[in-house]
This record gives C-alpha cells, sequence and structure tokens, in this order.
C-alpha cells in the first residue's frame, strides 16, 4: 500500500518537474553552449562504447547463427537476414539503450544530485534562473538528439561486425552474407528502431534528472539515487519496449 | 526595507521558525545572530523563499513574497544577491565564469564589460589573478571572498549573507565585514547578514535581531548588545572565559 502511494507521488512529481522543464531558455545563448557541452558528454563520449559493443555482439550473433544453424536445409541467405533483423529490431536499439542508460542515467542523476546537496541549485534559484529548465532541458535534447543518432551508427557497425564474424567462422561467403542482409530490406525497421531510441532516449534522460534534481541528503544519498536512476530507466525501458513492438508489429 | 510578519515554519513536527516579526532595514546591516542550530539559515531561506514559510508574511518594499507569481518572483529575485553558508560556488564554471555568471544570465552586456565588472568584484574581495582557477583549487576562505564577488557582482537591491566569515581567519574577517558595511552604505542596499561570531556583531550591527530556539529574543544595535540584562543573550555574548572575565570587571 505505501509503495503504490510512494509510486504516484514520484510520477506526480516527476510531471510537475517536466512541466518546468519544457519551457523556453531564459537566455537563448548560455542554453546553446550548454546544449552542445551535453552533446559532447552525453552523446560523443559514448561513442567508443556503443562502437565496442556493437562489434563484437554483431561478431558473436552471426558466429551462434552459423554454429547452431548448421544443418543445410537453412538456405546461405537466412544468416544475414537474422542478423539484420536482430540488430535493427531489437538489439541496437533497445540494448544500446540500456547500455547507454547505465553510462548517462547514472551520470546526469550524480551530477544534478551533487550540485543539489552543495546548495548550487538553491544559489541558481536565488539569482532567479529556472533551475529545471536551465540545467535538465539541455540534457533531455542532447539525448534526444544524439541517441537515434548512437544507434544508427550500432546497427550499421553490428552488421559490419556480423560480417567479420562470418569470415572468421569461414563457412559462409560474404556474398551471400550480403545478398541476406539486402533480402526484404524496408525502411519501416530502420523509422522502427529510430522511434524506439527516442522514447528511450527522453525516459533516460528525464527519469535520471528526476532522480537528481529532488535528492534530499547527503553523499550516501547521491549513490541510491543515481542508482535508482539505471535501474528504474531500464525498467521502463523494457516496459516501453514491450508496448512499442506491440504497437507497430 | 524587508519585513518578516509573524513567520513560523515547520519541519515535520518540528517547529524551527516560530512566529517571527522583524524589520531589516535600508542602507543598514542587519544582523541575525544565534546559537548554532537555532534557525538562521532557515529564516534566510524562508526570506530569499527556497522555503516556503507555513504561516505568515514576508515583505519586500511593497511585494508581499508569497503574493507574487512566478515571473513576478524571478523579477524579485534578479534584486536578491546571496551569499550562501557552503559558498555554493558553480564547480564547473572557472571563478571568471562563477562571478560573470548573474550578469550573463540576464543583463545582455558587452563581454569586455562584463570582464571588467567581474575584475572589479574580485578587487574589492581582495582577490586578483584566480580568474582562471576552479572552485576545487582555493581554499575556503577564498572560495567565500569568491562567493561574496558574486553576490554582489548584479549590484543587488538586497543582500543576504549567510556566515560570510566562518572559515576564516579574524584579518580577512575584518575585511569582509568592512566590505559588506561599505558596499551596503555605498549603494544602500537592504543587507542582511546571519552570524555567530561576536566580532563581526560589534563591527557591524546596526540592527541586531538574536534568534533563540526558533523564536526572536531580542533587538538592537551594537551599542546596546553588551549592556543587556537579557540572559539568554548574554550566555551567547560571555560565552568564553575571556570574556566572561571582562564582564565581571567592568571593562
Ligand atoms: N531541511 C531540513 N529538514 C529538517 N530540519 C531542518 C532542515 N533544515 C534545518 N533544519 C533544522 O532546523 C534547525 C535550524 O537550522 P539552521 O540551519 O537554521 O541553523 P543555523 O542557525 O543556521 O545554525 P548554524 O549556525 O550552525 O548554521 C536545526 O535544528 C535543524 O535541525
Ligand atoms: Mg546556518
Amino acid at each position: 500500500m505505501k509503495k503504490i502511494k510512494y509510486f504516484f507521488e514520484d510520477f506526480g512529481g516527476y510531471l510537475l518537474l517536466m512541466k518546468e522543464v519544457f519551457r523556453w531558455p531564459q537566455n537563448m545563448h548560455i542554453f546553446k553552449r550548454k546544449l552542445l557541452f551535453e552533446i559532447q558528454t552525453l552523446g560523443i563520449d559514448s561513442i567508443l562504447i556503443v562502437f565496442l559493443v556493437s562489434v563484437f555482439v554483431g561478431a558473436a550473433v552471426v558466429i551462434q547463427l552459423l554454429i547452431n544453424l548448421e544443418n543445410p536445409i537453412y538456405p546461405d541467405w537466412i544468416y544475414g537476414y537474422a542478423s539484420r533483423k536482430t540488430m535493427m529490431l531489437e538489439f541496437s536499439p533497445t540494448i544500446i539503450s540500456l547500455i547507454l542508460a547505465g553510462k548517462c542515467a547514472s551520470k546526469i542523476a550524480s551530477e544534478l544530485g551533487t550540485q543539489k546537496i552543495t546548495e548550487q541549485i538553491d544559489a541558481l534559484e536565488v539569482m532567479g534562473v529556472n533551475t529545471a529548465s536551465y540545467l535538465i532541458l539541455p540534457k533531455i535534447i542532447a539525448c534526444m538528439i544524439t541517441f537515434p543518432l548512437l544507434i544508427v551508427m550500432s546497427i550499421f557497425i553490428s552488421i559490419v561486425g556480423g560480417g567479420i564474424g562470418a569470415l572468421s567462422v569461414g563457412t559462409l561467403s560474404m556474398s551471400a552474407y550480403i545478398d541476406g542482409l539486402r533480402l526484404e530490406y524496408t525502411n519501416m525497421d530502420l523509422i522502427f528502431a529510430i522511434v524506439k531510441v527516442f522514447v528511450y532516449s527522453i525516459i533516460i534522460s528525464s527519469v535520471a534528472s528526476y532522480r537528481g534534481y529532488t535528492l534530499k541528503g547527503g553523499s550516501v544519498e547521491v549513490g541510491i539515487q543515481s542508482t535508482k536512476a539505471v535501474v528504474q530507466s531500464c525498467i521502463i525501458i523494457m516496459i516501453f519496449d514491450l508496448i512499442i513492438t506491440n504497437l507497430f508489429m | 526595507m524587508i519585513k518578516v510578519e509573524n513567520v513560523s515554519k515547520y519541519f515535520g513536527e518540528k517547529k524551527v521558525l516560530d512566529n517571527i516579526n522583524a524589520e531589516f532595514e535600508e542602507g543598514k546591516c542587519n544582523l541575525i545572530i544565534g546559537k548554532s542550530g537555532s534557525g538562521k539559515t532557515v529564516l534566510m531561506k524562508c526570506l530569499v523563499s527556497l522555503y516556503t514559510p507555513d504561516e505568515g508574511y514576508i515583505h519586500f518594499d511593497d511585494r508581499i513574497l508569497r503574493h507574487l507569481n512566478k515571473k513576478e518572483k524571478v523579477n524579485l529575485r534578479k534584486d536578491i544577491g546571496m551569499l550562501f553558508q557552503g559558498g555554493a560556488l558553480f564547480d564547473s564554471m572557472n571563478i571568471e565564469e562563477n562571478v560573470m555568471f548573474p550578469i550573463r544570465m540576464f543583463q545582455r552586456d558587452e563581454i569586455k564589460k562584463m570582464k571588467s565588472r567581474v575584475e572589479f568584484c574580485l578587487e574589492r574581495v581582495n582577490l586578483k589573478g584566480i580568474n582562471k582557477y576552479y572552485p576545487s583549487e582555493l581554499s575556503g576562505g577564498m572560495q567565500k571572498r569568491v562567493a561574496i564577488a558574486r553576490a554582489i557582482a548584479t549590484q543587488p537591491k538586497y543582500l543576504f549573507c549567510d556566515e560570510p566569515n566562518s572559515g576564516l581567519d579574524p584579518q580577512t574577517s575584518i575585511v569582509i565585514d568592512q566590505l559588506i558595511k561599505e558596499i551596503t552604505h555605498e549603494y544602500n542596499i537592504t543587507t542582511i547578514v546571519n552570524t555567530h561570531d561576536m566580532n563581526s556583531v560589534m563591527e557591524i550591527g546596526e540592527n541586531i535581531n538574536y534568534i533563540h530556539q526558533g523564536k526572536l529574543w531580542w533587538k538592537g544595535n551594537s551599542e546596546n548588545v553588551l549592556n543587556t540584562d537579557n540572559k539568554e543573550l548574554n550566555d551567547f555574548i560571555f560565552c568564553s572565559a575571556l570574556t566572561k572575565k571582562l564582564k565581571q570587571n567592568n571593562i
């Protein structure tokens, strides 16, 4: 019973905060600078991890397919086709988003939380700054811009990784892999992936911001809340994964 | 002038401020003194509306805090400068950006003008040549002085200082006290200072409010604070062996 009450309090608080966040910035110049900074720290700094995970999982998926579907009744195109579908529909949008949640949600929550407990947010507030919008809006928009781009990159790289995997096993020719990749290709899959990531990017950045911005207490609480930010945004991503997939497919 | 009318504040069951009535005058250093934990910081945060009092009203000249809408509140806050007890410098910005921030946010000046204002403010707190340092690279007292520079950067009409000289050596303390007094008189600011440092009380106490357990216990100025017969205030002032002796011998 108490848990349900907390849930609704949290959810209400979250909605109220978002109402404050989506306001026109008080100073466009400062907003742009902050946005560029967040694009750097939340987006560009995530390229490496997205790249590594995509290459290795892409390769591993194709190797698994080749080993497990060794029977000659399967046509050669199945490997490329299956890896493309897996990567575009589920792996890149959802799994990479979970990794981004781990990286960015904890960063956002602990940064805002520390600013809160050292009274930096109070200091901004007293100056007349709309702190919710000033601190949080650039983060959310930076995630909305960069995450879809990261996911498109991840799809491409995981498919290349799959090619490398195929080469390393050696039983599948490159041309058969590429034929499989091109079979029945539709742009709908890509659009679907981008829509999903767009939703996830808002979830990750806003949930983490809420956790950090509303934090009360000391350094222990910063740790607790940034863990919560990661766990909760992951759970919400999985729920939305199910909802969006059911809606579109 | 800032007027506090019947202000009470609770945290849960605990009554931290109990029916406070006070007036803080323009062009004067108004002091709030009291023991640690007596409610000074909470009162100050109520004044700048970081906390909302559960009862009572706060008047900023003809503006009543409780009746302001969001936009009017933002406008009021542009007239406020505040020094936090812990400094509260922005740790992702260097010193120059810290002091420049409130100017840059609301007064779109040329960069050159803003920079010279920053120089001026830093010079007033005796800090020069540290523009490119980050807050974490400064000592606690230096951070405090930077925070003062930031609070006065926009030439506020109301200046709030929460323990401006805790953590400073006696010499620097006096410099800071003098600085606060000077700018208060020079620009006719309504200044409110929280302190438990008797030196500053004697130095700048033009209007003193003594808070004890969340209640306003005594009002006066630096001339009559030493001769009061209020027991709690006497205990507060004459707590050290030295001051007790001086009092006994009527020095
Ligand atoms: N956010 C809060 N939640 C609950 N209680 C609080 C909160 N802030 C302050 N208090 C309580 O209010 C009382 C007054 O605190 P306050 O910070 O105003 O003291 P102070 O007079 O500024 O002391 P100091 O000189 O040590 O800074 C304390 O007993 C404190 O426990
Ligand atoms: Mg205090």
